[in-house]
């Protein structure tokens, strides 16, 4: 394996793993500060997606369609957050699992029937289109440059937002306690729709940028729901800080675990074995990791007690 | 007899009921639903040990189910390809034997859950609960990526397996072996849930801190629920790939999971019968509104929705009253 | 002479800059009842959490019938013999009052891993269970559901599963609060008599119950002994008479 194809292979590792940190900052956000899993936060990343395809399809402008994704991604939380998930905050974690897997259901199937069950595309923008040379001439698509970038951004705006305005210092007050900051006249409830509005903005806007490296289809949100919720589980609930850790372990170990087992199995086995046993444990690779995690913190490299 | 008695009777009565009925007017296929509530209950059954009884929310169930569908797949693709699974260092060959398999069966779902419930179940709450749906997907995604045994394709296996005595191929006798499965099952967790075991299991649930005080360890308590929770959704696992004579990793993927909590759910949380009258009821559903609308797990979503938030007993619970019986 | 049952050596617990529990040391002997009383938040309820193995100490040591507790942790202090009641009762509220002295009893044996036989149709368990709650006087509440007690009956409860546990020593963390004049009164009565089957480190706010009962009393402030002796010596002693009753009254 060249050093090149190795680079490049950290860097799409980089951009899957910004891609789950926009999911699971919000969902570590919101069991933070609401106490709530929410199963169907990988709807919301598939409403952006679609919202996304949509509208470039109806204006052909990339710019449009990711504002609609934000926009379409907030409206589909916040109503649900008003209608369901505020009915849930002082239910037990198993109703919370039941209602917000029904949530899935629900979006799925109401998808498939506006949209049909054959998958959208959505086309990298032209300004965007196309690889660049990176130092060392490596040839690497911009886009996905630009994916990188654009999570990255939003990590740091997440971090100044919580360590410095104003909602952040209710976000935070609202972790430590909840009836304090009532007490203290913040409207708690509209705090809480929000967090869950901007959690899922986070999520539509994870699903439209990955829309145009993927197809847009029903289900698209549900393997990255569960990989965000392994990120989780490894850098610890309700830290932000650990959720950017564990997306990028996540996002590294997937990748370069595809792409490096099997050659390094291939020092001990036949190629062809080689492949098959590592292309089977490189897709449990990042379960291993997590067990890994587990094992010596319980809750997660940043979690608390 | 209390209502909820009542209704068990009822409850358990339904599918023989309708599987003889359907015998008697020729219609097989509805023998087979019959047959295939029996085998998700069974599931359901399986997964309330640990859910109801131990309250421990397991969002990982169909990797149980699948390891138990994926130990009869691969024991009679053997069978009928006349390949052994092993030659070295001793000889294993496929088999066509029901007994055999659900031996199999059970014993590789109880591993597996004695594993994943040891990792697992070091954490409490919202990570149980991620963690378990993380391991189910994990095998999932093995499943598709493990080429020997159809990948992501799946397995099809030709003609059903034996049972000893029985037409396995006619419906209403591979219906009375799921049900006969069902009824033992039933009557033997009805026992564990009064025996010693489920009344520390249950009490580790109510009030962990009570249990150490007393002595007692809720950890291995409820790694052993686990394990024979886990046992129990593998054998349903066997039946259900009997049934259809196929094994995908779908068994695998989390909807299962999901759905095998839906059935407990529907049925009421806890209750010993909750999941035979969620399973029938799914079924029932997914026949009729699956028969007016395409996209019929719309409705199933707004039902679950609506029993979350409004009717938490479930189906029991709404008619035999909310009290879990205590006695 | 002989040994303390329950011995503490230089126990210290500090939560960040507190220190909830300053270089304690006590003992309980064969036969007494031993009261640990103090202003609130003195650190009573830390300290019995340490001793009974739910907080593991930042240093010292707890030795308990000869042997050295500390490194245990709550199963294997109970299973040990170590019987606690708690402040804020902690009950499985869901089953029945007798349900949860079975479960006592269950405990006690340690005979768990059974699957078929029913539980409460287990002579042996549930005579050992009802036993107890006739001892405390909640027999006619058997059939009730725990969430269903008044408090006071809960503490009742509480005292009546240590009782089934049949331990070598009680740890009673405020048996009396919420039982009322007459309910305070029985009890006391119920304790003076325990001490003979086993001795008890009873934390207590109640202190007409506590003068009437303890052998030695121990009064701890901000995390520290700074008495012990009987309850004449008490009342007596300056230092206390100070942390109760403010520096003037003292002099």
């Amino acid at each position: 394996m060249s050093l090149i194809l190795l680079i490049e292979q950290v860097l799409n590792g980089l951009q899957f793993g910004v891609m789950l940190f926009l999911m699971a900052a919000g969902l570590t956000l919101i069991f933070g500060v609401m106490g709530l899993i929410n199963l169907a936060h990988g709807s919301l990343y598939m409403v952006g997606a679609f919202a996304a395809a949509a509208v470039a399809g109806w204006t052909g402008s990339f710019a449009l369609a990711l504002v609609a994704a934000l926009a379409a991604a907030a409206a589909a939380g916040a109503l649900v957050e008003l209608l369901v998930i505020r009915r849930l905050y002082d239910r037990d974690h198993l109703d919370q699992v039941l209602a917000t897997f029904a949530l899935i259901l629900i979006f799925s199937e109401g998808t498939r029937w506006l949209f049909g069950s054959f998958p959208l595309f959505l086309d990298v923008p032209a300004a965007l289109a196309g690889p660049v040379m990176l130092p060392g001439g490596i040839l690497y698509p911009l886009y996905r440059l630009v994916i990188i970038g654009v999570g990255l951004l939003v990590a740091l705006g997440l971090f100044w937002l919580i360590a410095k305005t104003r909602i952040g210092v209710q976000i935070r007050a609202g972790e430590a306690d909840r009836e304090m900051i009532a007490a203290l006249g913040v409207d708690i409830s509209k705090l809480y729709t929000l967090v869950f509005a901007l959690g899922a903005a986070l999520a539509g806007l994870a699903g439209a940028l990955v829309g145009a490296i993927q197809s847009v289809q029903v289900g698209m949100g549900e393997p990255v729901l569960i990989l965000a919720f392994v990120v989780i589980v490894i850098g610890g609930i309700g830290s932000i800080k650990g959720a950017l850790v564990g997306s990028l372990l996540v996002g590294l170990t997937d990748t370069l675990g595809g792409v490096l087992l099997p050659p390094l199995l291939g020092i001990f086995m036949q190629a062809s074995s080689a492949t098959s046993v590592g292309s089977a444990v490189a897709s449990m690779a990042i379960y291993i990791l997590m067990v890994g995690v587990l094992l010596f913190k319980p809750s997660g490299l940043f979690g608390g007690t | 007899m209390t209502r909820e008695t009542f209704l068990n009777v009822i409850l358990f009565a339904i599918l023989p009921v309708t599987a003889l009925a359907a015998f008697a007017l020729d219609e097989p296929f509805i023998i087979t639903l019959a047959t295939k509530a029996a085998i998700l209950a069974l599931a359901g059954v399986g997964l309330n040990i640990a859910l109801g009884l131990g309250g421990l929310v397991s969002f990982g169930h169909a990797a149980f189910f699948g390891l138990g569908g994926y130990a009869m797949g691969i024991l009679a693709s053997h069978a009928q390809s006349y390949t052994p699974l092993m030659e070295t260092p001793f000889l294993i060959e496929g088999t066509k034997s029901m007994l055999v398999i659900w031996g199999v069966a059970i014993i590789a779902a109880a591993l597996a859950a004695l594993a994943i419930g040891a990792l697992s179940l070091r954490t409490t709450g919202v990570y149980f609960i991620m963690i378990t749906l993380a391991f189910g997907q994990m095998l999932y995604y093995f499943a598709i990526s493990w080429p020997a045994y159809g990948g992501e394709d799946g397995l099809s296996i030709y003609i059903r397996n034996d049972f000893p005595g029985l037409n396995t191929l006619d419906p209403i006798q591979f219906f009375a072996i799921a049900f006969g499965v069902l009824a033992i099952v039933l009557f033997g967790a009805g026992r564990l849930a009064k025996a010693p075991f489920g009344l520390a299991l249950s009490a580790a649930r109510q009030n962990a801190e009570r249990v150490e005080t007393v002595g007692l360890t809720p950890f291995r308590i409820r790694l052993v629920a686990f394990v024979i929770s886990g046992a129990v959704t593998g054998l349903a696992g066997a039946l259900f790939a009997d049934l259809n004579r196929f094994v995908s990793p779908t068994m695998f993927s989390w909807h299962t999971s999901g759905e095998i909590m839906i059935f407990v759910i529907l049925g009421g949380v806890g209750r010993l019968f909750g999941p035979v009258a969620g399973a029938a009821l799914f079924i029932l559903l997914e026949h009729t509104l699956g028969g007016i609308s395409e996209f019929w797990q719309v409705y199933l979503g707004l039902l679950l929705l609506g029993v979350v938030l409004f009717a938490r007993g479930g189906l029991i619970g709404t008619i035999a009253g909310r009290e879990v019986a205590h006695d | 002479m002989t040994d303390p049952l329950l011995k503490l050596s230089d126990l210290n617990k500090s939560f960040g800059a507190l220190k909830a529990t300053d270089n304690v040391s006590l003992t309980l002997m064969p036969g007494e009842i031993h009261a640990l009383i103090g202003p609130n938040g003195a650190g009573k309820s830390t300290l019995i959490k340490q001793v009974a193995g739910g907080l593991r100490s930042d240093s010292g040591t707890v030795e308990f019938a000869g042997r050295d507790v500390t490194p245990l942790g709550t199963v294997a202090r109970a299973r040990a013999g170590l019987g606690r009641t708690f402040q804020i009762s902690s009950l499985a509220m869901e089953y029945t009052v007798l349900q949860n002295t079975v479960l006592g009893a269950l405990g006690h044996d340690g005979a768990v891993m059974r699957f078929f036989r029913p539980v409460m149709k287990d002579r042996a368990l549930v005579d050992r269970g009802m036993a107890a709650l006739e001892r405390v006087g909640l027999a006619d509440q058997a059939a009730k559901r725990t969430a269903d007690l008044s408090h006071g009956q809960r503490r009742l409860l509480e005292v009546a599963v240590a009782l089934t546990l049949e331990p070598k020593v009680f740890l009673m963390d405020e048996p009396m609060a919420g039982l009322g004049a007459s309910g305070s009164k029985r009890l006391t009565g119920f304790l003076d008599d325990l001490r003979a089957q086993a001795p008890i480190l009873l934390v207590e706010h109640d202190m007409d119950a506590v003068f009437a009962l303890a052998d030695r009393i121990s009064v701890l402030v901000y995390g520290q002994v700074i008495a012990t002796g009987t309850a004449d010596e008490i009342k007596r002693d300056a230092a206390v008479r100070e942390a109760y009753l403010g520096a003037e009254d003292a002099a």
